[in-house]
């Protein structure tokens, strides 16, 4: 807030109220009837429904489904997370170094953001088909039986292929404008120290970049469990079946296609709790070890 | 500064000729910044252009051999077809709608987040409000839990208001999100304080204010979070998928789904072509602004964020 302010009753009143309007009817209602059905079982048909408790979250922890899915997510944002991190940090490093070409390069690498998640996910299918794909064709000439939709890791492969390109671009724009970010006298001053250049990025640049890799961190594993629904629903082609699901896929499954309104609401409320846990993360832990900005 | 690194000084072979020696030495180090940073442009570009090349291929030759690396002869036929055939199941949607909706999409999500948050963040910064504290976690909660959290409840909320295949069951609750707020709130509290002291001593209200001031300051601002959400609500997909069973209101991106359960039916030959066509077209109007508005982007992207 400004030191100096105007003061008049009712204009602020309505220039908020839209924006509590919205995030009150669209926000916090959905928010808190996921909450509240997550402890109801809704009946099949429709006549209402029953409170139950805790039993939708038990049912939860016993469903060997979700329990796979759930180690699923958590392999597929870890490898999500550090390849499009390492790849986009390479590339920043290059692009923040040369000098002939550069704004060139940069374009490059970024107009990527712009393409949709299924967007993606449709190149992804047509590049990894069962039949024609011409990257399975590039597999099984190295011997590699590669079944999208038939076998599980195959599947699995493709999601994560597709799901790092996709990324690359946000974390290469993140880490070059981070890496413009530090001055120049710091970077002739590492120079004069230290002659060799792994040794330089490692020691000086790294650090400098440590705020920007956490907050990316942050961002990378919403992206990996929210923003890839797209990808992942464009790859099983819409019918998920034996195939590896992300938490958030599987609360859309089971809720639309299984109709378990409770059993889905009670993956909502798991999820919120995780993204709370991650904001604290974010806010508590690591903004107050990483101050070098 | 890159002459000192330890990779560039690598000299040319000693038995080299003189003529050799006298040319420009080449700098290994920089050879191969420039091939990584080519392979990376390729690690992005190929995808795309395979996709740009096949959209000119007939559905057989996809059929066959997949993706290709080159131009066709079926361009205009199936970019043709992509716009203005209508397809679906009740024949009622062809390109030309769905880049209609698309647009109406984009824009209407952009601009509705614009306004709705530059006002908030406008109160919170610039008056004194008993409630300010609550309001002001009370919009910033809604950062933590995106819509696909609480996709099925919403679903519910927007049904049971009649709200399902509208433009403002489609549009507004992608607003209910605070980014701009936030990113507006960030901007008005770097504006020097002296300018609204100026404002007060000459006597002009808040209205005028906002509207002569500080709107005009925040053009930049505006048009870089304009670009953002813009490429967001574009690449929408989830919430259109559920929102609109109405093939009328169908976007671009949504069309992609029909073009994928399309291919999974495989009981005859999916129209490739047309799909990649139609694929390209989704993707031409994000990927332009992306690139001809690319300081403003990276500007509002990387400032919104943070």
């Amino acid at each position: 807030m400004k030191r100096t302010t105007f003061r008049n009753p009712w204009l602020p009143i309505l220039l908020l109220s839209p924006q509590l309007a919205i995030i009150a009817v669209f926000f916090y209602w959905p928010a808190g009837y996921a909450i509240q059905s997550s402890f109801y079982l809704q009946d099949p048909f429709g006549f209402g429904s029953t409170f139950v408790g805790m039993d939708n979250y038990s049912r939860l922890t016993r469903s060997t489904n979700y329990l796979d899915s759930l180690s699923f997510t958590v392999i597929f944002t870890l490898l999500v997370t550090f390849l499009s991190l390492a790849i986009a940090l390479v590339l920043a490093v290059k692009a923040d170094k040369v000098i002939r070409g550069a704004q060139t390069y940069r374009t490059l690498l970024m107009w990527v953001y712009a393409i949709a998640p299924p967007v993606a996910g449709l190149m992804g299918v047509m590049l990894f088909d069962q039949s024609r794909g011409n990257l399975t064709q590039l597999f099984q000439s190295f011997g590699w039986d590669y079944r999208l939709g038939v076998n599980y890791w195959d599947t699995a492969t493709a999601m994560i292929t597709v799901s790092v390109w996709k990324q690359i671009p946000v974390n290469f724009i993140f880490f070059l404008s981070g890496l413009q970010a530090i001055p120049q006298s710091v970077r002739e001053a590492a120079m004069i120290d230290n002659r060799s250049g792994m040794g330089r990025f490692w020691d000086i640049t790294f650090p400098l970049l440590a705020p920007t890799a956490f907050f990316l961190l942050i961002i990378n594993i919403t992206y990996a469990l929210f923003d890839t629904f797209g990808i992942i629903d464009t790859l099983v082609k819409g019918e998920p079946g034996n195939n590896p699901m992300t938490l958030v896929y599987r609360v859309f499954v089971d809720g639309f296609r299984g109709g378990d309104l409770g059993g889905s609401s009670a993956q909502s409320v798991v999820l919120m709790v995780l993204v709370l846990i991650l904001t604290i993360v974010q806010f508590r832990f690591l903004e107050r070890r990483i101050h070098y900005t | 500064m890159t002459d000192m690194s330890e990779t560039s000084t690598a000299t040319v072979p000693a038995a080299a000729t003189p003529v050799q020696r006298r040319r420009r030495r080449i700098r290994w180090g920089h050879v191969g910044d420039h091939v990584i940073l080519i392979l990376g442009a390729l690690l992005m570009l190929v995808p795309v252009w395979m996709m740009l090349a096949s959209s000119s291929h007939d559905d057989i030759t996809i059929h066959r051999e997949g993706l290709q690396f080159w131009f066709g002869d079926q361009l205009v036929e199936n970019y043709d077809a992509a716009l203005f055939e209508y397809g679906g199941f009740t024949d009622s949607v062809n390109g030309v709608t769905m880049l209609t909706n698309s647009l109406i999409l984009g824009l209407g999500f952009a601009i509705g987040k614009i306004i709705v948050g530059m006002m908030a963040a406008y109160a919170i910064v610039y008056f004194q409000l008993r409630f300010g504290t609550l309001a002001f976690w009370m919009i910033f909660t809604t950062l933590l839990l995106p819509l696909e959290v609480r996709i099925l409840p919403s679903y519910e909320v927007i049904q049971n208001m009649g709200l399902a295949n509208t433009y403002s069951g489609l549009i507004v609750p992608l607003i209910a999100s605070a980014t701009a707020t936030f990113f507006f709130r960030q901007f008005f509290r770097s504006v020097p304080e002296e300018l609204i002291e100026a404002a007060r001593i000459d006597g002009a209200g808040p209205v005028k204010f906002f509207i002569d001031i500080l709107v005009p300051l925040s053009r930049t601002m505006i048009a870089a979070m304009f670009i953002i959400m813009f490429v967001f609500g574009w690449n929408q997909y989830l919430w259109p998928t559920l929102i609109t069973t109405d093939e009328s209101l169908f976007t671009l991106v949504r069309g992609i789904r029909q073009i994928i359960q399309a291919y999974a039916d495989g009981s005859t030959t999916p129209e490739y072509g047309e799909a990649a066509a139609l694929a390209i077209i989704a993707m031409v109007p994000p990927v332009l602004i992306v690139i001809f508005f690319q300081s403003w982007f990276v500007k509002g992207l990387t400032e919104s964020d943070k």
